[in-house]
């Protein structure tokens, strides 16, 4: 169990969100998408050139940006 | 009374298919005052009884953050609706009841259409819906909008919730005891003086202060400024010692325990999931192909190259029909009208007019045929997922790509359905700058007068120029976008945070319905001003006639020679002609001026004026073989005014048609005089620079 950057997750590397570390709208849109502490998911795949990065949460699957992904700090095995 | 039902619900939840399965094509597209977002409104009626119904943003908060949410819950608290449906997507309860919590908290009747129950029950999740219902106080209603399966169930629950509705249900949620013991203290403070409760609960009011959200707090401070200087202390108080303990603030916390206490409801038996959570879905493995790394961008070439052969090719059959349709009504007008100002405009001013806008028809409704057909079936966000980082670069979103390939990024496009296609961007900084640089992409109208130039001057590397062409109008449009997010519209990037919906197969109801609404508002709204800027535009170029004794001189068999001289003599002729000694800085004679002022109307009119001007009566943009012939031999021209004028043609102002469209999604005449001004000045000062390098260089 260690605590990483999202943006350090290899690709379908699982996680649960430990921390967000946002504040202002950032934090609201990361939140607003049902990623708050305690979710878990999976990294489905980066596009061509990296970014942005997909995630995969139980019903859905998200897409943001390494910009805003440096904010989640990640528990993984 | 005709009660007003309002839908709301996350984007890809299902609501504007309900909304379709209940009004069918009874519905009306326009938009809320002073913003671009539609309003869709329809009427459902249901034993005798009629309801009017509105199809509000898709939304996945309630924030001040985003345009669509603050409409939202404007029209929520203000209009208040006799109830709000709320769409859930029960195949993702989860994140869709956080909007539910938020639309309840606003204090009014609600009712849940729990919907995509079949998707639901494919992945093994079942719900008990009675039980949702009891913990949530309010009524849900199972549905299949796609099949309109329980829509009429929805629609009774809904009338039953606006007959019997008692006042604001209250969740009492709580928020953490550092909140909590706010929100206590804040409560009574506003409900003693009624502090903007017309609108909104008391402790609604007090989160919002507790959240920062700059919306209620600045009507706050309108409405009783000593008040909400009280709340706005407790806020500060609460987000001081927040930052200290928790390193946090108030919006996350509330947020964070939104979700709490949705997770606590769910797991008071609601859902019953038999398979294993995280099995692959049909749409995960569509993407380990569509999205792969390597594959992905091919595939997706394909399909752009597809959408853009599919709205251009197919177009142009029912656009040649129009054209000959407006052909006869001109021979008609020709024939039988006597010779005269009357004759000339109705044939220039308002056949050509009209046409002009019906024109644009064919292509707009199969680009948003194509458009809709790719964005309900979920493919359009991994396009932009795709292409994000690429376009970030340049201040812009991946959702860009589309406005600017259908403008022209493949050169034949047209920026008057390009600019329409930003609609699918979300992002309002993003959007502006794409609305903005869209029209520099070489739209088909461009390509004749290119053709032209380089058929006369370079018509040994036809190729390469058309290619170098291509690449300085994206490299061009790029910089100006990137310029232009560094200067006027500066600012960070909207947040990047996207949903890739699963993919669906879009119902052929769905698609038309929507590429006609938005057909019909062009030529509902921007159409008449079309014609009134073609008919003016037409004055120009006629008035004022040329007098008797100079027409006289002109002999039979000299018609064309006396079309050129009409025209330097009008009004637009003689712009033309003041204005040679600037333009000749870009090597441009007062001919060209005339053709640069009519190709305002439409691009492709600069080959045919410039015919005029040089007397070689009508000529056909398609057909300019004898033009290009001249303009080689022409004395004042050489292949670098070709190239100047080639480059001032890319970037000058957008064609009238286009700035009208600009006025309109940018939602402000503002931005449509700045891209005809800023456009037009890039433009000089590029075919300024091009011609007076190229002279220096020697190559004139």
């Amino acid at each position: 169990m260690q605590l990483i950057n999202m943006r350090e997750m290899k690709e379908r590397q699982s996680g649960k969100i430990a921390a967000i570390r946002a504040r202002g709208e950032v934090s609201r849109r990361i939140r607003d998408m049902g990623l708050v502490p305690g979710t878990e998911f999976s990294i489905k795949g980066r596009a061509p050139l990296k970014d942005p990065v997909a995630l995969r949460i139980a019903g859905f699957t998200l897409a943001l940006r390494n910009s805003e992904a440096d904010f989640i700090e990640v528990e993984v095995e | 009374m005709v009660h007003t039902i309002a839908l709301a619900g996350n984007p890809n939840s299902g609501k504007t298919t309900l909304f379709n399965a209940l009004t069918g094509a009874r519905q009306h597209v326009g938009n809320y005052p002073g913003v671009t977002v539609e309003k869709k409104t329809g009427v459902y009626q249901i034993d005798g009884r009629q309801f009017s119904l509105v199809d509000l943003p898709g939304t996945y908060s309630m924030t001040a953050y985003s345009l669509e949410e603050v409409i939202t819950r404007d029209f929520i608290s203000t209009q208040k609706p006799a109830v709000v449906v709320d769409i859930v997507d029960a195949s993702n309860l989860e994140r869709n009841l956080y909007l539910t919590l938020q639309i309840i908290e606003i204090g009014v009747p609600v009712c849940i259409a729990l919907n995509m129950m079949d998707v639901a029950k494919s992945r093994g999740v079942r719900i008990d819906a009675p039980r949702l219902s009891a913990l949530l106080g309010v009524p849900v209603v199972p549905t299949v909008a796609r099949n309109g399966t329980g829509k009429k169930e929805l629609m009774a629950a809904a009338a039953q919730v606006a007959d019997t509705y008692a006042g604001p249900k209250n969740l009492q949620i709580s928020y953490g005891e550092d909140i909590d013991t706010a929100l206590a203290e804040m409560e009574p403070m506003i409900s003693r003086v009624e502090f903007l409760t017309q609108y909104y609960p008391a402790r609604w009011v007090a989160l919002k202060y507790l959240e920062a959200d700059e919306q209620i707090v600045s009507a706050g401070r309108r409405a009783d400024a000593q008040i909400s200087e009280k709340l706005g202390q407790i806020a500060d108080r609460v987000a001081s010692h927040l930052n200290r303990t928790l390193d946090t603030d108030a919006e996350s916390i509330i947020a964070d325990h939104r979700f709490g206490f949705i997770k606590s409801i769910i797991r008071q038996g609601v859902i019953e999931v038999e398979n294993e959570q995280n099995r692959l879905y049909l749409s995960d493995q569509i993407d380990k192909v569509l999205i792969n790394r390597l594959a992905g961008p091919f595939i997706m070439a394909g399909v752009v190259f597809l959408l853009y052969h599919f709205t251009f090719a197919f177009s142009e059959i029912p656009a040649a029909w129009m054209e000959s349709g407006f052909g006869v009504l001109r021979g008609l007008a020709d024939s039988h009208m006597a010779e005269g100002l009357l004759k000339s405009l109705v044939i220039s001013g308002i056949i050509d007019g009209v046409g002009g806008v019906l024109g644009f028809v064919p292509i707009i409704l199969l680009m948003f045929l194509g458009i809709t057909i790719l964005e309900d079936s979920g493919y359009l966000s991994r396009v932009a997922f795709m292409l994000d980082r690429v376009f970030k670069v340049f201040g812009l979103h991946g959702s860009s790509v589309m406005p600017f390939i259908v403008s022209g990024g493949i050169a034949g496009g047209c920026a008057v359905p390009g600019i329409m296609a930003a609609r699918t961007l979300k992002s309002p900084k993003e959007r502006l700058a794409t609305l903005l640089t869209v029209p520099f992409m070489n739209c088909g109208a461009k390509l004749p007068v290119f053709a032209l130039l380089i058929g006369a001057f370079f018509a040994s590397h036809k190729a390469w120029v058309m290619f170098a062409v291509t690449l300085m109008s994206w490299s061009g449009a790029l910089a100006v976008a990137w310029l232009l997010r560094k200067t006027i519209i500066r600012g960070a990037p909207t947040p990047f945070i996207m949903e890739l919906p699963p993919y669906r197969l879009p119902t052929v109801r769905g698609v038309l319905i929507h590429a006609w609404e938005r057909t019909w508002q062009y030529i509902r709204k921007a159409g008449t001003v079309i014609l009134a800027i073609s008919i003016l535009l037409w004055a120009l170029m006629s008035f004022p006639g040329l007098p008797a004794d100079q027409a006289a001189t002109f002999g039979p068999g000299q018609e064309a020679a006396l079309a050129g001289a009409e025209l330097r003599h009008s009004v637009a002729g003689r712009i033309g002609t003041s204005l040679e000694p600037v333009t000749g800085l870009a090597g441009f004679d007062w001919r060209t001026n005339i053709a640069l002022v009519g190709g305002f109307a439409a691009k492709e009119v600069i080959v045919s004026t410039l015919g005029t001007a040089y007397s070689m009566g009508e000529i056909d943009a398609q057909e300019a073989s004898g033009l290009s012939q001249h303009l080689a031999q022409a004395p004042q021209w050489g292949p670098l005014t070709a190239f100047a004028l080639i480059v001032f043609v890319m970037f000058y102002s957008p064609c009238f048609v286009a700035v009208v469209c600009i006025a309109r999604e940018a939602g402000s005449w503002k931005w449509a005089g700045f891209s005809m001004v800023f456009n037009t000045v890039l433009a000089f000062v590029l075919a300024v620079l091009v011609y007076q390098a190229g002279s220096l260089l020697g190559f004139g």
